[in-house]
């Protein structure tokens, strides 16, 4: 009995995972290609040499902000959608000191880090002001400043931003060397700086929600603000402070694509990357250390899935098929061992056995 | 079925009954015509089944047979057995907890027993919900109506009744006409549900559950929240209904007042389990001896002259604007050490005056000091709403003026900000729905107390352990600091919220106290509150409990849809006088 | 009256059909109490596979069922989730949004920017030779006459008859349509799969008629949360809904007619952002706080014609679990 529910709690960890790739592949053959060969393709592109692995890191910094990020506002019960935005926010911020700042690049880097995130935080604090002050729930508040940072982006980028003499409308000029990060080497492109905030960011997160007086005062406003209120917890106050630490993060992330990524402003810079962090945390719950691992995986699969359309004609949304159905599986299996837990817990309380008429007589008399 | 069946009726005089009976298709329904008991006594039994033979209507017969029903530890149904005749009404007395709802609610469908068997006039039946029990004549009336807030009185009516795709609504309305003239209910057909008040829609159910041809009405506590002059329609009414049509009205209620009015058979519970029966008339001390196992003296306290101390809380004309109700210039003085109780029938206005004394509810106009201190809003709205004023009477500065309305909309405060900075100032508050507003599923003790007493920005985890070990000892709360706070039994939960309470406010506002506890944990309550109270605390509370209200205050103010009266010597009071006042008998008092 | 007026209403209309089809449908399924969010990645998904079985089978009709059948089977995804395995209904739907999106361009990257069946104009006969309202109204793909008919039709079965008084109690308050024998969860079941339908229908209606074909990225992105908005500032209502989408579609025929305009110097880009402000607008101004807020300092006579136009109470058990006993 034991063992056949350890069996099931194991299968029920590993279902996901085949499922999600059952289906993938299914739909890879009726593509008319062969799962094999995409999933190969797929492996060798995520680790195959320095370079792959690099790109990989490239897709896990800004992922991990994000999803760090996310964590804080998951925590304090929001749904934070709008973190897209926030990092094309951060983008644009970055972007506008790399394009007009002369500085010396150790000044100008740090700034426009620090400007990418004022960037975030503004666009995040708008999501919550709409939230709290005016009723606009946050998931549509998010979308819809999505799209407006998106129209923001395109139109510096195609105006405000064109050099004089005309230039390409799919991006800006390229920013000059000092404005970008510096890579760790040529073969291994990875920035030594942004590993470091990333660092400071998983950090700082797990410590601030574990031993911080605001981390209890994010929790329970999550879990019931109207009881959060009534001890005593300023409900707005953690509100509005975990979409600000969310932008914030968001905005370096969005930087990091300006600033190494592609060393100039594009339209949808994001990438998708802040709702790929959003599934990362709904796998992950509030757990907060997860984040990195989880994200890692995805980004193995984003970087990987990158050399699709070149080498097999094939369009690199499949990264996001396999996750999304990863996500969903998983959840749809923790909800099924809920269940089948329930159902065993509910099993042996017997009914109790009417007790007899006699004896109630005997004890009245 | 002709055969003779058994049958087991408690009494608390005459012990146990049991005996045989025989039942016959009468045409209409089944009747019991012979009942043959085989130990002695069976009064109580041979006059709840006797027929008038000029009844037109079938009758009914219950019988519930060892009922058993468990949630978790708790043992709510032990072994049930109890038989109801037609054209009796019937009170189901116990305490709080003793079991009587979750009984009627196995009864009517709403729940299912674990074990055990319903007998009706003499066949067993089992049914697998509400619609399957009033299909067996059985209906229920909860305590808060289960209606549609959002449809009208006539789609309400109409909604469950079987029929075509299209519901004819004349014929429904026409219906709706005839039951609620016959009672005396006033209802409008299109009225929505949202603005009647509990004791309408108590009436909409019954005419409801009548049209869907109920024989037996269950009442769940129906004079909690009703107007005196809606409890009396209601009585009659049920009254009618048993003498009249012979149906069964079983009366579920705590309050003893009412049953002796009502009733003429009483079925006491007490821990799950029928602790007797008996006919009525009965005294109250009787009762209560059935109910509680002894006598109960209410409890009284010392109250001191108090006009010559310093007020603590005051409201100064605050004119309060709720979506059914507005207090206008309501101004009140609680003074420290006073205990000052709010009456009034659900959404009355006592509600709103209680969220404004702690900055939940923003009022319209007016001031709220604590300590003597203004504090109902910042300095910077009182100065946008005067350049506002100032700036209305001119066509020209529309401009500015929709200027000024967008600034006061974004700088307006938060209700929940007031809220600390009134905590801030000494004023602590209990919401009614203890639970949803109180404490937060998903966190554990030490985290609760860490919540109200941790000021540095670092949590200092060891420090909060002991403050919490302390508080659970000082307040006898049973459980682990770290389990998580929904795990706590209900009592439990209860004491932490005390042990969450602030040491010694300046006022405690308190919005029903002790809603849903039994008369112990109502009393620990209570002294917790006194000992608070003798220190100097100020305490502002509400309760539809009257009792309650004349025990503890010392000054009573009654709402009726918004105006207020207060009680002219509240010391001296009863319920009586409260429960005619709060059904708004001042108002021709006044004139 | 002006050809070219009645021109661009008459293409407001035609371009605000597929918002209309999928609003009501939401509108049925959050009536029910369950919130439907994939709506987005809904319309595309089922936009690619409407066109592609239209495309396959050389009917329109084949890839409308197609289409319905998909918005259907997403929409059932979030009942199961939610009712059997008793998982959040937002996070369901939120991933399914983008699972969704990723799945047709996926899939659908075949078939980009290839002609295929289109339903096509058809005026109804007598009624189009009405003065101003048959050349805008009656002057249309048959999808848009569905949608007439779907408007007064969910109206009709939401507040006048009898399985809808069901409809809106589970929606409303679970436990008292159970306590009148209603099957709680086999009514949200059949409502959410229902609204489904008519957000894969929805999609269709973009494939084959109003945006014909399949793009990537998909050109009606982001008009699947437009609809969810369009449903809050219709107070789920089925008029009031329409009325929301017929507003939409009109401020964006007005920003394309002013991108036309020469004498109107603002950069084009810049147009795309009117819906997402107008959408953050009607959403504040509906809004329970927003009209608090509003009432609370406007003068004393309008407040309460304000609050009564301007209220929009969502179904009181929205997103809420029903567990009988």
């Amino acid at each position: 009995m034991k063992n056949r529910s350890t069996a099931l709690q194991i299968t029920l960890t590993i279902l996901p995972i085949i499922v999600s790739l059952v289906i993938t592949a299914v739909l890879i053959m009726a593509v008319g290609s062969d799962p094999r060969a995409v999933f190969e393709k797929v492996w060798e592109g995520a680790f195959r040499d320095e370079r792959s692995i690099s790109q990989v890191i490239n897709f896990w910094i800004p992922l991990t902000l994000v999803s760090m990020g996310l964590t804080v506002t998951f925590t304090a019960g929001l749904w934070n959608i709008g973190v897209e935005g926030q990092m094309m926010l951060g983008a644009v911020f970055a972007s506008w000191v790399a394009l007009y700042t002369t500085l010396d690049p150790i000044l100008l880097v740090p700034l426009e880090v620090l400007m990418a995130m004022a960037g975030g935080m503004l666009w995040a604090l708008l999501v919550g002001v709409l939230k709290t002050r005016m009723g606009v729930h946050e998931i549509f508040g998010g979308v819809a400043l999505n799209a407006l940072a998106n129209v923001f982006s395109i139109y510096l980028i195609t105006g405000p931003w064109q050099p004089p003499e005309g230039g390409s409308i799919q991006a800006t000029p390229p920013f000059p060397e000092g404005a970008l990060l510096p890579p760790l080497s040529d073969s291994f492109r990875v920035s030594l700086l942004a590993l470091v905030i990333v660092g400071l960011a998983i950090v700082g997160v797990v410590l601030a929600l574990r031993g911080t007086r605001w981390g209890l005062q994010l929790k329970a406003t999550g879990k019931n603000p109207r009881s959060a209120l009534l001890l005593g917890v300023p409900t707005e106050r953690s509100s509005l402070t975990a979409f600000m630490v969310c932008g914030g993060l968001a905005g370096i992330a969005g930087s990091y694509r300006v600033l190494f990524t592609y060393g100039s402003l594009r339209p949808l810079v994001s990438g998708g990357i802040g709702f790929l962090g959003l599934l990362v945390v709904l796998l992950i719950a509030t757990r907060a250390l997860w984040a990195p691992f989880v994200a890692f995986a995805f980004a193995a699969i984003l970087g990987g899935s990158t050399r699709l359309k070149i080498a097999l004609q094939l369009d690199a949304s499949l990264a996001g098929v396999l996750q999304g159905f990863l996500v969903l599986t998983v959840l749809l299996s923790n909800g099924l061992r809920q269940r089948l837990n329930r159902g065993r817990a509910a099993e042996p309380s017997a009914p109790t056995p009417a007790e007899a008429l006699a004896t109630e007589v005997a004890h009245h008399e | 079925m002709t055969g003779f069946r058994e049958f087991a009726k408690w009494d608390s005089h005459r012990g146990i009954t049991r005996g045989q009976f025989r039942t016959e298709w009468n045409g209409k329904g089944r009747q019991i015509v012979e009942a043959r008991p085989v130990n002695g006594y069976n009064t109580g039994f041979t006059r709840a089944i006797r027929v008038d033979p000029r009844d037109r209507c079938g009758l009914m017969h219950i019988e519930l047979r060892h009922i058993h029903k468990r949630f978790g530890p708790v043992h709510a149904n032990n072994d049930i057995n109890l038989t109801f005749g037609s054209g009796q009404i019937i009170g189901i007395l116990g305490e709080n907890g003793a079991g009587k709802s979750t009984l009627m609610k196995i009864l009517s469908g709403f729940q299912a027993a674990d074990s055990g068997e319903i007998w009706l006039d003499g066949s067993h039946v089992a049914y697998t919900g509400p619609e399957a029990a009033i299909q067996h004549g059985i209906g229920m009336l909860q305590q808060d109506p289960l209606d549609v807030a959002a449809f009208t009185v006539l789609e309400n009516f109409v909604y469950g009744q079987p029929g075509r795709l299209l519901p004819d609504r004349k014929a429904a309305g026409q219906r709706l006409g005839e039951l609620t003239r016959r009672f005396g209910f006033e209802l409008d057909a299109d009225a929505p549900i949202a603005q009647l008040t509990i004791g309408q829609r108590q009436q909409l159910e019954i005419v409801r559950l009548l049209a869907l041809g109920v024989r037996t009405l269950i009442l769940d506590e129906p004079t909690t929240g009703i107007s005196a002059e809606q409890k009396t329609i209601l009585f009659d009414a049920l009254r009618t209904l048993a003498s009249r049509d012979s149906m069964t009205v079983l009366l579920v209620s705590h309050k003893l007042e009412d049953v002796i009015a009502l009733c003429n058979e009483v079925a006491v519970l007490r821990a799950g389990r029928v602790v007797g029966t008996r006919d009525m008339p009965a005294t109250t001390g009787q009762l209560v001896t059935l109910m509680f196992g002894q006598e109960i003296k209410p409890q009284t306290r010392e109250r001191a002259d108090l006009s010559v101390a310093p007020v603590a809380l005051e409201l100064d004309s605050v004119t309060l604007r709720g979506k059914r109700v507005t207090v206008e210039n309501f101004s009140l003085r609680v003074r420290a050490g006073e205990v000052i109780g709010l009456a009034g029938l659900d959404g009355s206005g006592q509600e709103m005056a209680l969220r404004a004394a702690v900055g939940l509810e923003k009022p319209q106009n007016g001031r709220v000091l604590v300590d003597g201190e203004d504090i109902t809003e910042r300095g910077i709205e009182r100065w946008l709403v005067k350049l506002q004023r100032s700036l209305r009477p001119s066509r020209s500065l529309i401009i500015p003026y929709l200027l000024v309305t967008l600034l006061r909309m974004l700088v307006a405060e938060q209700a929940g900000k007031a809220y600390r900075r009134f905590l801030q100032h000494g004023v602590a508050f209990g919401a009614a729905g203890r639970l949803e507003e109180g404490l937060v599923a998903g966190l554990t003790l030490t985290e609760h107390i860490a919540i109200a007493t941790e000021t540095q920005a670092l949590v200092d985890w060891g420090r909060a352990a002991r403050h919490t070990a302390a508080q659970m000892e000082t307040y006898d709360v049973r459980g682990r600091p770290e389990s998580q706070i929904e795990t706590l039994s209900g009592g439990n939960q209860q004491r932490m919220l005390m042990a969450l309470m602030p040491e010694q406010p300046v006022v405690m506002v308190l919005e029903q106290p002790t809603r849903g506890l039994d008369v112990d944990s109502a009393r620990w309550i209570w002294q917790q509150l006194l000992s608070r109270q003798a220190r100097g605390t100020a305490i502002l509370f509400s309760s539809p409990e009257l009792d309650e209200l004349v025990a503890y205050s010392d000054r009573i103010l009654v709402f009726y849809t918004g105006q207020v009266f207060e009680v002219p010597d509240a010391r001296h009071t009863d319920a009586d006088e409260i429960g005619h006042l709060i059904g708004g008998s001042f108002k021709e008092q006044n004139i | 009256m002006n050809e070219e007026l009645l021109n661009i209403l008459r293409s407001v209309v035609a371009n605000a059909t597929p918002l209309v089809i999928a609003s009501l449908g939401e509108t049925i399924t959050e009536r029910a109490g369950v919130v439907n969010l994939s709506l987005d990645g809904s319309i595309i998904l089922s936009a690619m596979v409407g066109f592609v079985a239209a495309l396959a089978s050389n009917s329109p009709l084949v890839g409308i069922l197609v289409a319905m059948l998909a918005g259907m089977i997403i929409a059932l995804i979030i009942a199961v989730a939610d009712i059997e395995l008793k998982q959040d209904q937002i996070a369901i739907g939120f991933i399914l949004t983008l699972l969704a999106t990723d799945l047709a361009t996926f899939a659908g990257q075949d078939y980009t920017r290839i002609p295929g069946p289109q339903i096509l104009t058809t005026p109804l006969p007598v009624l189009k030779d009405v003065p101003v309202i048959g050349p805008i109204f009656f002057n249309q793909s048959i999808l848009t006459y569905i949608s007439y008919l779907l408007v007064f039709g969910v109206w009709f079965w939401l507040f006048r008859t009898r399985p809808g008084l069901a409809h809106r109690s589970v929606g409303e308050r679970p436990e008292t349509a159970f306590a009148r024998g209603a099957k709680v969860n086999r009514l949200r079941y059949i409502y959410t799969a229902a609204g489904g339908a008519l957000v894969g229908l929805a999609g269709a209606a973009y494939s084959l008629s109003v945006k014909p074909g399949w793009a990537t990225p998909p050109n009606m992105q982001g008009d699947g949360w437009i609809a969810l908005a369009i449903v809050i500032f219709g107070g789920w209502h089925p008029f009031r809904v329409v009325l929301g989408a017929y507003l939409f579609a009109g401020l964006r025929a007005l920003s394309s007619a002013i991108q036309r305009s020469p004498d109107i110097q603002i950069p084009i880009v810049l147009l795309n952002a009117v819906p997402w402000l107008l959408m953050i607008f009607t959403l504040l101004l509906v809004s329970s706080g927003g009209i608090d807020r509003l009432v609370r300092v406007l003068p004393r006579p309008v407040q309460k014609w304000t609050r009564n136009f301007l209220r929009s109470d969502p179904p009181a058990a929205l997103g809420t679990r029903f567990e009988p006993d």
